[in-house]
């Protein structure tokens, strides 16, 4: 928290109002892939690599995936 | 066109992405694996309609985005108690002293409006082109692009003082999201 703080106070003192400042874009840029990157890195969860599989089987796309929703 | 095997694997390394996705979309990460599953679901009904050679992910994010738009309609009055929530969510990811400044930051991108929050994320985050982030929106390249900037704008108002000397951080983020409403 502090940590982010003092770098904002930074960024601030060169930054100009009503202008977006590069700097505090590419930080923007950089938390945003971050934090996405973070979930995508975790891989695909077992419960949806088991859903697949299991639709997978013959038969059972129409029927199971297709009541979804209504039931 | 039919669920060939390499559809089908397509489909599960989409899986990654639309966490992720869903996750900024909800700020929450059991609801956000929710709206995975029931978007695979979908899509694995619908699987006729997509069009062979045509952008996969897109078109499994559209759906994703569809149903979290009707869900949220549906739950908007369920869940009065947003901050509560999302604190319950925070904690559950790992109290690692570099995601800090992530906590901050989806704290901030929580507050953006969802259509410039869902912007931002498709372009800044998924990597989707413009035209392609408008196609998953429904709207046009343009509306999309500003969407895209007013975010940019606005979480740099709530996470960064931008010039304003007089103020402290922590009262400029405040002025700010009082005054801007959304």
């Amino acid at each position: 928290m502090k940590d982010v703080k003092s770098q904002a106070s930074k960024v601030a003192v060169a930054g100009k109002p009503g202008r977006l400042n590069s700097e505090i874009q590419s930080r923007i840029g950089h938390q945003l892939r971050a934090m996405y990157d973070d979930v995508v890195r975790q891989g695909v969860p077992d419960r949806f690599a088991e859903l697949i599989k299991k639709l997978d089987a013959p038969g059972a796309t129409g029927d199971t995936a297709k009541n979804d929703g209504r039931d | 066109m039919p669920l060939t095997d390499s559809l089908r694997d397509d489909i599960l390394a989409s899986v990654p992405s639309l966490r992720a996705f869903a996750i900024s979309l909800s700020g929450n990460g059991d609801r956000a694996d929710d709206l995975v599953q029931e978007t695979l679901l979908r899509a694995l009904a619908n699987i006729d309609s997509f069009q062979p050679g045509s952008n996969l992910p897109a078109w499994l994010f559209t759906i994703l985005r569809n149903l979290f738009r009707s869900d949220y309609r549906k739950r908007r009055r369920e869940v009065e108690d947003a901050d509560g929530n999302y604190a319950k969510t925070l904690k559950t990811q790992p109290a690692q002293s570099a995601h800090l400044e992530f906590e901050e930051f989806r704290v901030a991108l929580d507050k953006l409006p969802q259509d410039q929050r869902e912007a931002l994320i498709l372009v800044g985050a998924s990597g989707f082109s413009y035209e392609d982030a408008a196609a998953i929106c429904g709207c046009a390249v343009g509306t999309i692009k500003s969407r895209v900037n007013r975010a940019r704008s606005k979480l740099s108002a709530l996470l960064y003082v931008d010039g304003a000397d007089d103020f402290g951080p922590d009262d400029t983020v405040r002025a700010v999201i009082g005054g801007s409403g959304g």
